[in-house]
């Protein structure tokens, strides 16, 4: 017997309102506005308040996907991510940095676009950087 | 006074199985229920967050539990009709009341700043009752407008409304499992500003006898639609026409889920 409410910040947007994820036994059951936020001071759009909906949604992706010749198929961080890495890594040497862009997201925090930009600009050799907010 | 509602919570505690109030963390304030063991110097009594649908909750998930709720004004009238339309049980229940300040009463325009806990089955007040606080001044000015200046206060108003839903999302009155405004027939999807003057006043004439002015969904609104003017002159006119205070009586029956044999008000048909 536990409830309680879990602060996080709205992964919809940029703007980054404050909200509680209302959790009873574990379960999420519902959204409540941070009224002491800073920046969102107890309002939410409709998003905010629904912003828990994708949670445990069935549609979600609970493992990355690599297409191959018959679909997409489930596959672990491990394999992904260095598929990309090569790929990456191929089309860099073959065509330069700059047939490759990056897009960053405003669902991720600060520290997560800086890293990207980080990637690309040091990694990758590319100015290419923009971001799911302007779109 | 918060010493006086954490010495109560503690003590009730021992015989509840829990206790829902506001939590004070190193992150925020927010709902929280306190169990017996909690650490109780993080029991404290603001910012408002409506309890009421909690407790609503939690006594639905666990159907044999005695909770206590630490509660204002406002949560009480929210429990007293939650209780009479099945979605609090009042036995359940144990109502720590505790009275807002004069401050609080005035900026809430709140005529009813404690609860009135001779209502309740188990209750007991923590704190001296104030006086209520003045009218929203902004009614009596919307009383002197024409019909015409009315409509476009209004038309300005909700022309700044996103529709959020977090007037609807917040209010502990606002139960129902399907909602009319998300019904494509009565409000459009994907069209801002909605509908002048549908859905303000679906939802409005839905929360006639409702409505405990707990002043939640101004609070919460991004647009700061002056939402507790509406109420108020719909608490009016429920007050007025039904002879009904929602969130007064536990015992009164609520006007609009009566037949029409069973109605305060009799009209006489031709």
């Amino acid at each position: 017997m536990e409830y309680q409410n879990v602060l996080t910040t709205c992964v919809y947007c940029g703007a980054g309102c404050g909200l509680y994820i209302q959790v009873l036994d574990g379960e999420i059951v519902g959204v409540l506005p941070a009224k002491e936020h800073p920046i969102s001071r107890g309002s939410l759009c409709i998003k905010g308040w629904n912003a828990t909906s994708f949670v445990t949604h069935p549609d979600r992706l609970r493992a990355p996907l690599i297409r191959r010749d018959d679909g997409f198929e489930e596959a672990t961080w491990a394999e992904a991510l260095t598929l990309v890495a090569e790929r990456l890594e191929g089309i860099r040497d073959e065509s330069g940095g700059d047939s490759l862009g990056f897009l960053a997201s405003a669902k991720c925090t600060n520290e997560e676009n800086y890293l990207l930009q980080k990637l690309a600009r040091a990694v990758v050799k590319t100015n290419n950087v923009d971001h799911c907010a302007r779109l | 006074m918060i010493e006086d509602v954490r010495a109560h919570v503690a003590e009730k505690l021992k015989e509840l199985d829990g206790v829902v109030a506001l939590r004070q963390t190193a992150v925020g304030t927010a709902p929280y229920l306190f169990r017996e063991g909690d650490d109780l110097s993080q029991l404290v009594l603001e910012p408002r967050y409506p309890l009421a649908p909690i407790i609503s909750l939690l006594q639905k998930r666990y159907p044999e539990a005695h909770f206590g709720v630490v509660g204002r004004g406002c949560d009480a009238r929210a429990l007293v009709e939650m209780a009479k339309r099945e979605q609090v049980d009042a036995d359940r229940l144990y109502l720590l009341g505790v009275a807002c300040t004069a401050e609080e009463a005035e900026e809430c325009h709140c005529a009813d700043p404690a609860p009135d806990t001779e209502l309740w089955p188990r209750a007991e007040m923590i704190g001296s009752p104030v006086e209520g606080g003045a009218p929203n001044p902004i009614v009596a000015e919307y009383e002197d407008m024409s019909l015409e200046e009315r409509r476009t206060f209004w038309r300005q108003q909700f022309l700044k409304c996103i529709k959020c839903y977090g007037c609807r999302d917040i209010c502990p009155e606002c139960f129902c499992e399907s909602c009319a405004l998300e019904d494509p027939l009565w409000v459009e999807r994907g069209v801002l500003a909605p509908s002048f003057p549908t859905f303000h006043l679906i939802r409005a004439m839905h929360m006639a006898s409702r409505c405990i002015a707990c002043r939640q969904c101004e609070l919460v609104c991004p647009a700061h639609i002056p939402l507790t003017v509406l109420y108020d002159l719909i608490r009016r006119d429920v007050g007025d026409l039904l002879g009904y205070v929602p969130g007064a009586d536990i015992a009164a029956p609520p006007p609009l889920s009566l037949t029409l044999e069973e109605s305060p008000v009799q009209i006489e048909l031709e």
